[in-house]
């Protein structure tokens, strides 16, 4: 058997199904193994299936897989939920002493582990721990050593007291022991160790950790699935470093709340997902107008409407690329994996201020809720550079005053970069409007001075465009007639993909895209390929559409939009029968 | 600057638009001479104001300030205090503004309770769109809208305040310079969210609730028995219908503002140039 692991534990909501996942996908990470991690999980607080699912390796691991080698049933369903991922080799641990998983029937070759969690779990101290029991009987089916268990335990319980975390361990050696001494063949799985250290986090926690680095400390938002984690981690964290996160009553005070903070100066962000992107729509041509740098971080799920809130989708691009009535400079950038997410919300602040701006920061539901290792190298604190933009301080106030000594922040430069006095700079008082304006801030209808104001605001996007690095990420064959292109969290799933495809001596290039806009010209790219998929979680293909635009030719588009996420083994299959297909959706 | 700072250095070179005779100039002067009178200057005082006649205080005050989009100005405002304490900030707004678009905002910015000011001019009609009801019309005023009346009981936003646990409610009549200065300073002076509803006349529109019947009808609490930290008190005249006060209805003297109740008290605008110190230790968390 290959050392890439795939393992779930799957039950009813509020059976604790996350926390043992994240227990045991914390041993893997503290053993040196990487991790990647994955939900399936319905909108509602108890009952109703869910699972955990960890794939695990001592390689990276950048996507899900459709394999499932060891599955935790705490429930029948578990195992019918799983039926395509499961195989001859899979080894399924279940509680048969529990009256409703007594006769559950073992499909095809697979082993079958019956394990009294329960019972074993009231002998070690309590049956709150039957998840517990089944990590250790998990340890032993794969010989993992047991005490990179323990470690994860001491962390999760650590702070309940010493008493819980020693029962824990004893109910996960008697899961353990069990298994040792009722079942006496070998199984397959072995897992190694190394010795390299990684952290294990979400999408929604490195967004949260990347704005604290950057140097944010105003955060408003409202509750919304995916979004929330970004808020609850930076809830008792920011005000360590002297911020606040306030929970506002709907997403329109949220994003104003940070709007006013932006103003005071503050570096600031909401974060929400698709129903409160709606919300907040009417606010994000104020933000571009009137000049603030504000982040706004769209953690998209399954729409239209409430759609699948629990289902992964790319369906918002369109939404942040041209939501709002008239027009607006804006950048919108799209972290491809959990790292990124850190990067790239360090980035949007810089963006904002350099270009005091709107900065979409476009995650996924697939990244914000996947937990996955690093090399803390990746989250290098020392490497965040701050770019706080043009803030006049009081001796440069005169340098921007009309004749009559008034200050005027949104002077018609030629980069479009206005100069910013941050409140209480003295004599730089001025006022800031959603209405068109003229330098000074105030209202005007003048036509000369609409445009001046319209071309001075998109200037901006094209200093940007000269001064930053919008390049794609290049995977693959950098030879290869065959162009695939994806933007956001696809890039894992495609990059192992590649690997699918080199099996089959398929070649292919592949750019994947962390700016939707400004974005980089793929035009020749484009037109130098035989063959050019957009791959993207979304019915209609945005991207395409827009790729298709800026390029003027017709792409081909590999789509997935049941609410969930690509695999890469699917994927290889869809693109190799892109590749062979004549069809190009008009 | 502070000590010679006079009213009109609150004021813009731009003339307002209003409708001449309109309320919201007393309205304008009296949150300048308070906002002077507390020792406060253009340069640490922030302004937020929504849509409408009540949204054009930005332009004509010289102080920071944003015009924002319709009924979020409150929120706005929190931002910009929570971001930083050492601001002057004051809300405007109108009826339509507050109490109807932003009602949601105007219950939570009450209970939030952060230190502010937040003034409503109150015409009790639509002006800038040209005299359509608004949530403080009387129930049988006739408007292009509402032919016979909207049929409908006016918002009580004294009440609501009152409700929402307010720790500074007040109203005062935009004509009375006075009188209406003296308690915006002192909503302005309050530790905590100082609302004063204004009656803020529109001469255009409204032909109900005009100069005269405010004149005639009004009773100022100052000629009144009124302890204004009696909450009970507060609520009895607050839910008058027959009685349109001037005066500080209910203040919470023990009131604690938001930022204090969450230890906030530096200038967020101020960050070091790179990841702050400690931030090492929250990628450690992860481990």
């Amino acid at each position: 058997m290959p050392d890439d692991l795939n393992w779930a534990i799957g039950g009813e909501a509020g059976d604790g199904i996350d926390s043992t996942g994240k227990i045991f996908a914390q041993a893997l990470s503290r053993a040196g193994r990487h991790v990647f991690t994955s939900k399936d999980f319905a909108s509602r607080i108890r009952g109703g299936y869910t699972a955990y699912k960890i794939r695990s390796s001592t390689d990276r691991v950048e996507s899900v897989v459709d394999r499932l080698d060891i599955l935790v049933a705490l429930t029948e369903r578990t195992i019918d939920e799983n039926l395509d991922e499961l195989h001859d080799d899979s080894v399924i641990i279940y509680d048969g002493e529990r009256t409703e998983m007594e006769d559950v029937e073992i499909p095809g070759d697979m082993t079958g582990l019956s394990v009294p969690l329960q019972r074993l779990a009231e002998e070690a101290g309590g049956a709150i721990m039957q998840n517990i029991v089944a990590l250790g009987a998990a340890c032993e089916v794969t010989n993992f050593p047991i005490e990179n268990l323990d470690s994860a335990l001491e962390k999760k319980f650590g702070n309940k007291g010493e008493s819980i975390v020693s029962n824990n361990k004893e109910a996960a050696r008697k899961g353990q022991e069990f298994v040792a001494e009722e079942y006496d063949y070998e199984f397959d799985y072995d897992l190694d160790t190394t010795d390299n250290d990684y952290v294990l986090l979400n999408g929604d926690e490195a967004i949260g950790m990347g704005a604290i680095a950057a140097g944010c400390r105003f955060y408003a938002g409202y509750p919304i699935t995916p979004a929330t984690d970004v808020m609850e981690y930076l809830t008792g964290r920011i005000e360590q470093f002297g911020g606040e996160v306030v929970q506002a009553e709907d997403e329109l005070s949220a994003i104003n709340m940070a709007l006013g903070a932006a103003r005071a100066g503050a570096r600031s962000m909401t974060a929400t997902s698709g129903p409160g992107i709606d919300l907040m729509t009417e606010t994000f041509g104020l933000v571009a107008t009137s000049e603030t740098p504000l982040v706004i971080a769209d953690v998209m799920r399954s729409g239209p409407s409430t759609g699948m809130p629990t289902k992964q989708e790319q369906g918002d691009l369109n939404m942040t690329l041209y939501g709002g009535h008239g027009e607006i400079p804006r950048f919108v950038v799209a972290p491809t994996n959990v790292g990124e997410c850190f990067q790239k919300t360090v980035e949007a602040f810089n963006l904002a201020e350099k270009y005091q701006t709107p900065v979409f920061l476009l995650a996924d539901l697939s990244m914000a809720v996947t937990e996955q290792t690093f090399e803390p190298e990746v989250f290098d604190m020392d490497a965040v550079e701050i770019d706080r933009g043009k803030i006049v301080d009081d001796d440069e106030v005169e340098a921007w005053t009309d004749e009559r000594d008034r200050f005027q922040p949104h002077f018609s430069t030629a980069d479009g970069i206005s100069p910013r006095a941050l409140p209480g700079t003295e004599n730089a008082a001025h006022m800031s409007t959603g209405l068109e304006h003229n330098a000074l801030g105030r209202r005007t209808e003048d036509t000369d001075v609409r445009i001046e104001q319209v071309d001075k605001r998109n200037r901006k996007v094209e200093t940007a465009k000269e001064e930053e690095d919008w390049s794609p990420r290049e995977f693959g064959d950098p030879d290869s007639d065959n162009l695939v292109i994806s933007w956001g969290s696809n890039e894992g799933a495609m990059r192992e993909a590649l690997d699918y495809l080199d099996e089959e001596d398929i070649d292919v290039r592949f750019l994947s895209v962390p700016y939707i806009f400004p974005r980089p010209d793929l035009s020749d790219e484009i037109d130098a390929a035989d063959e050019v998929i957009v791959v993207e979680c979304n019915e209609s293909g945005q991207f395409a559409d827009v790729l298709e635009h800026d390029a003027l030719t017709r792409v081909k588009r590999v789509n997935k939009y049941n609410g969930v996420r690509f695999k890469a083994d699917e994927l290889a299959d869809e693109i190799e029968a892109a590749l062979q297909s004549e069809e190009v959706r008009a | 600057m502070s000590s010679e700072v006079r009213f009109t250095d609150f004021k813009s070179d731009k003339q307002p638009t209003w409708c001449p005779g309109c309320g919201d100039f007393g309205t304008m002067n009296g949150m300048m001479k308070a906002l002077a009178n507390t020792g406060n200057d253009p340069d640490n005082t922030f302004v937020v104001a929504g849509i409408g006649c009540s949204g054009k205080i930005g332009t004509y005050m010289h102080s920071y300030a944003l015009h924002g989009v319709h009924g979020r100005a409150l929120p706005v405002g929190t931002g910009v205090k929570l971001a930083n304490p050492d601001l002057e900030v004051m809300v405007a707004g109108g009826d339509g503004d507050g109490y109807s678009i932003g009602a949601g905002h105007f219950i939570h910015a009450v209970r939030r309770n952060v230190d502010m000011t937040y003034v409503v001019m109150d015409n009790r009609i639509y002006g800038l769109t040209k005299g359509q009801a608004s949530p403080t019309s009387r129930e049988d005023f006739e408007t292009s809208t509402t032919p016979e009346g909207p049929k409908q009981p006016p918002v009580n936003p004294l009440a609501l305040a009152l409700s929402a646990g307010g720790s500074f409610i007040a109203q005062s009549f935009s004509t009375d310079a006075q009188r209406h200065t003296e308690i915006v300073q002192k909503a302005i002076e309050h530790d905590g969210f100082g609302f004063v509803n204004v009656f803020s006349p529109c001469v255009t529109f409204n032909d109900v609730d005009t100069y005269d019947y405010f004149r005639d009808s009004i009773v100022d609490l100052a000629d009144e028995d009124h302890d204004p930290t009696d909450r009970e008190a507060a609520k009895e005249r607050i839910l008058d219908a027959d009685k349109e006060y001037q005066g500080i209805l209910y203040q919470n003297e023990e009131s604690v503002p938001y930022s204090d109740l969450h230890g906030l008290d530096s200038n967020m605008a101020d960050i070091p140039d790179g990841a702050p110190e400690g931030a090492m230790d929250l990628v450690r968390e992860f481990y």
